[in-house]
C-alpha cells in the first residue's frame, strides 16, 4: 500500500463520514416518509440511544481513557437532571440556563467523591463507585433537604427554548441530542488528542511508569472524574427536560450497569465503539421487542464472549495519529512500519494490546469492515485529525 | 558540587531493613555506578531518590532541595527522571506516545487548551513532538515511531526507555540495568549512548550487573552490601578492593 493511495483512502472516508452524517441528520424527515405513524416512536428510541450515547461518551473519559473501574455514572446523570429541575421547578429558571449548575454540580459531588478513592485500584474502585449511585438513589427517595420530591420525584419541568422556539416534539429533541452527541464527540477527541487526554492512557496503561514520567496522577484522575461527571450532568438537564417528570427510580444501578456495557462492549477508549454500544444496547432491544425481556442474559453472555475474544470490545483503542513536523514528517514518511501495518488506513487497532493476535481470527472478519472505508463510521474524529495536522504544518 | 546527597537515608519494611544509614554524594556531569550483589538494596535506593517509596529515615538533597515527602511526579520536574529495572513502558501505546509522556511535566496546556485546542497548545505539541523525534533519533528509534512499545525487541524496549527518561529534560538520570537482557551488540550500542548522554552534560546513577559495561562507563562506583555502603570509589580502586571482592566481584569472577 502507497502512501499516495493511503491519503486518497482517507479522504474518500471523510467524504463517507459526511455523507454519514448528513443522512443521519435527515433521518426525521426520512422517518416521516418510511415510516408513517410509527415515525415518532422511532425517533424517541433514536433520543434515547442519543442520550445514552451523551452519558456513555463522558464515562468513557473515566473507564474508558484513564481506565477507572466506575459503575456509579447514573449518580452524576441525576444530581445534573435534579439540579435542573430543582432550579427550574423551585426558581423559576429557564431550563437551558440550569446547564451550568447542573455540570457545575455534578462536577463537584465527583471530585469530593473521588477525592478521597482515586488511589484504589481496580475491583475496589468499582464497589465504591456503586456505593456512590445507590447513597444518591436513596437519598432523593427520602426526599433530600426536602426538595427531590421522595420516591414520587419531580414533576412538571418546563421543555427546553432555545432563542425563543420551544423544543416539544421528537424531532426537535432528535436535533437537540444528536447535536450535543456530535459536540460530544469533538470535544472528546480533542481532548484525547492533547497533554491531558495522554495523561489519562499513560494512567490506565501504567500507574507507576505514569507518576514517574510527571503525571501527577491522583489529580489527573479526580480531573478525569470531574469531567465525566459534569458532562453527564449536562446530560441529566436534557433528560429531565425531555421526560418532564424525574424520580429516583430512573438514576437506578442498572443504568450505571447499562453505560458501563456501552462502554465496554463498544470499545474502551474509542469513541466510535461507544456509539455503537449505544445503539447496540439501547437501540436493538427496541427493533426486537420480544428480546427486550432478555437483554440482560444476551449481554452477559455477550460480554462473556467479548472478553474471551476481543477484550478491547467491538472496536479497540488506538493511538491516534500525528502529523509529525518537518523534518520528520517526510525523512520518516516512507519507511515500512513493521509491526502495526495498517494505522495510515486507521486499522491498526490490530496491534494494539498483547490481545491482538488472540483475537486475530475473529478480529480480520470485523476489522476488515472499518479498514475498507476507514472514516466510515458516523462520527467526525477523522475529518478533526486532517484538520488539525493541517493546523499544526502551518 | 554535589548535585544529588544522600545523609543517613534508611528504609525498613517492617523488621526488614532494606537501606541502613547511607550517606554518599554524586557530584554534577559524573556517571556513578551503583552495584551489589542482588538483594543489597539498590533498587530501593532508586525508589527512595525518585520518590516512588517514602524514607524511614534520613533526607536526600537534590541541588540543595530536599526531596523528603515529594510525589514522584515533582521530583521528576524538578529533574530526576529513572528507567526501571523491569521494563515499565506503556505497553499498548505507540513509541512515540511513549516518549511523549515524558514531556508532559515540560508542558503548561491545561484541561480547557486541551478541550478545546487553543492555539497555545497547538504550538505546544507541535514543539512536543519535535522534542520527541529527537530523543527518539538519539536512541536510534525513530524510524519505529508508530509501532506498539510492547512489539519491540527487548533492547529497543530498555533504549526506548531511556528516550522518554530523557524527554523530562533531566539533569540527573537514574537508569536500572539498562544493559539487563541485552545481547553484545545491543551493549556496544548503550555504550555509545551513555558517552553522548555524558556530552549532553546529565549526571547519570546507574546499577547493573555487567562489570565490563560499569568498569567502562562509569567514573564513580558504589558498592553497597545488605543494605550498606561498603564501599566507594574510582572503578580501578574498588576493582583492587578486597571488601568489595569478598562480597561481589570475587564472586562474579568464580561464575565465569
Amino acid at each position: 500500500m502507497s502512501f499516495a493511495s493511503a491519503s486518497r483512502r482517507k479522504s474518500f472516508g471523510s467524504a463517507l463520514t459526511v455523507a454519514a452524517v448528513f443522512v443521519f441528520a435527515c433521518l426525521p424527515f426520512l422517518l416521516g416518509h418510511l415510516a408513517g405513524s410509527s415515525a415518532p416512536y422511532w425517533l424517541d428510541v433514536l433520543n434515547t440511544v442519543g442520550l445514552y450515547a451523551i452519558l456513555a461518551l463522558s464515562l468513557n473519559i473515566i473507564l474508558g481513557h484513564a481506565g477507572l473501574f466506575h459503575m456509579g455514572h447514573a449518580a452524576f446523570f441525576a444530581v445534573g437532571a435534579y439540579v435542573s429541575a430543582i432550579l427550574n421547578l423551585t426558581f423559576d429558571w429557564p431550563i437551558m440556563a440550569t446547564i451550568p449548575a447542573a455540570a457545575l454540580a455534578a462536577g463537584l459531588l465527583a471530585g469530593l467523591v473521588a477525592w478521597p478513592v482515586v488511589h484504589l485500584s481496580g475491583d475496589y474502585l468499582l464497589i465504591v463507585t456503586i456505593g456512590i449511585v445507590e447513597i444518591v438513589r436513596i437519598a432523593l427517595t427520602n426526599d433530600i433537604f426536602g426538595l427531590t420530591g421522595g420516591p414520587n420525584g419531580l414533576v412538571g419541568i418546563s421543555r427546553p427554548e432555545i432563542m425563543g422556539f420551544r423544543l416539544t416534539r421528537p424531532q426537535h429533541f432528535f436535533y437537540l441530542i444528536w447535536g450535543l452527541v456530535a459536540v460530544s464527540v469533538l470535544l472528546f477527541d480533542w481532548l484525547e488528542r492533547s497533554r491531558f487526554g495522554r495523561a489519562l492512557k499513560y494512567i490506565r496503561e501504567d500507574v507507576v511508569a505514569a507518576e514517574s514520567m510527571g503525571v501527577n496522577t491522583n489529580k489527573y484522575k479526580i480531573l478525569a472524574f470531574v469531567i465525566g461527571a459534569a458532562w453527564a450532568g449536562l446530560a441529566g438537564t436534557v433528560y429531565a427536560s425531555r421526560m418532564r417528570t424525574i424520580s429516583p427510580e430512573s438514576f437506578n444501578f442498572t443504568e450505571s450497569v447499562f453505560l458501563f456495557i456501552i462502554v465496554i462492549l463498544g470499545g474502551r477508549g474509542n469513541q466510535k465503539g461507544v456509539l455503537l454500544g449505544s445503539f447496540l444496547v439501547m437501540g436493538l432491544p427496541e427493533i426486537f421487542r420480544g428480546f427486550e425481556n432478555k437483554r440482560l442474559l444476551v449481554f452477559g453472555a455477550a460480554l462473556v464472549i467479548m472478553m474471551i475474544f476481543r477484550p478491547g470490545g467491538l472496536l479497540p483503542a488506538r493511538s491516534p495519529g500525528y502529523k509529525l513536523p518537518e523534518p520528520y514528517r517526510s525523512r520518516y514518511k516512507r519507511l515500512p512500519d513493521l509491526s502495526s501495518g495498517g494505522v495510515f488506513n486507521g486499522a491498526g487497532s490490530r496491534a494494539n494490546g498483547p490481545n491482538a493476535s488472540a483475537s486475530e481470527g475473529f478480529a480480520s472478519g470485523q476489522a476488515a469492515a472499518p479498514s475498507s472505508g476507514s472514516g466510515e463510521s458516523s462520527d467526525s474524529s477523522k475529518v478533526i485529525s486532517v484538520d488539525v495536522g493541517q493546523d499544526l504544518v502551518k | 558540587m554535589a548535585l544529588l546527597s544522600l545523609q543517613k537515608v534508611t528504609k525498613t519494611f517492617g523488621g526488614l531493613v532494606a537501606v541502613s544509614d547511607v550517606s554518599c554524594e554524586v557530584s554534577s556531569d559524573s556517571v556513578v555506578g551503583l552495584i551489589g550483589p542482588n538483594g543489597a538494596g539498590k533498587t530501593t535506593v532508586f525508589n527512595l531518590i525518585t520518590g516512588s517509596i517514602r524514607l524511614t529515615e534520613g533526607d536526600i538533597f537534590f541541588d540543595g532541595k530536599s526531596l523528603k515527602g515529594l510525589r514522584p511526579s515533582r521530583i521528576v520536574s524538578l529533574g530526576i527522571a529513572r528507567t526501571f529495572q523491569s521494563i515499565r513502558l506503556f505497553q499498548g501505546l505507540s513509541v512515540l506516545d511513549n516518549v511523549l509522556s515524558g514531556c508532559h511535566c515540560r508542558m503548561r496546556s491545561g484541561l480547557f487548551s486541551s478541550l478545546l485546542h487553543l492555539p497555545g497548545q497547538r504550538r505546544e505539541e507541535k514543539a512536543v513532538l519535535e522534542r520527541a523525534m529527537i530523543e527518539l533519533e538519539f536512541v536510534g528509534l525513530a524510524h519505529l515511531f508508530r509501532s506498539a512499545a510492547g512489539s519491540l525487541p527487548y533492547g529497543d524496549q530498555r533504549k526506548l526507555e531511556i528516550a522518554r527518561a530523557l524527554a523530562t529534560d533531566p539533569r540527573f538520570l537514574i537508569l536500572d540495568e539498562p544493559a539487563g537482557g541485552m545481547n553484545e551488540q545491543e551493549t556496544m550500542t548503550l555504550r555509545e549512548i551513555m558517552k553522548a548522554i555524558r556530552k549532553r552534560n546529565i549526571t547519570v546513577m546507574l546499577i547493573e550487573h555487567d562489570m565490563s559495561f560499569v568498569m567502562h562507563v562509569c567514573d564513580h562506583l558504589l558498592v553497597m552490601e545488605n543494605g550498606q555502603l561498603i564501599a566507594q570509589g574510582a572503578p580501578q580502586e574498588i576493582q583492587k578492593n578486597p571488601k568489595v571482592i569478598e562480597a561481589y566481584l570475587g564472586l562474579e569472577d568464580d561464575d565465569e
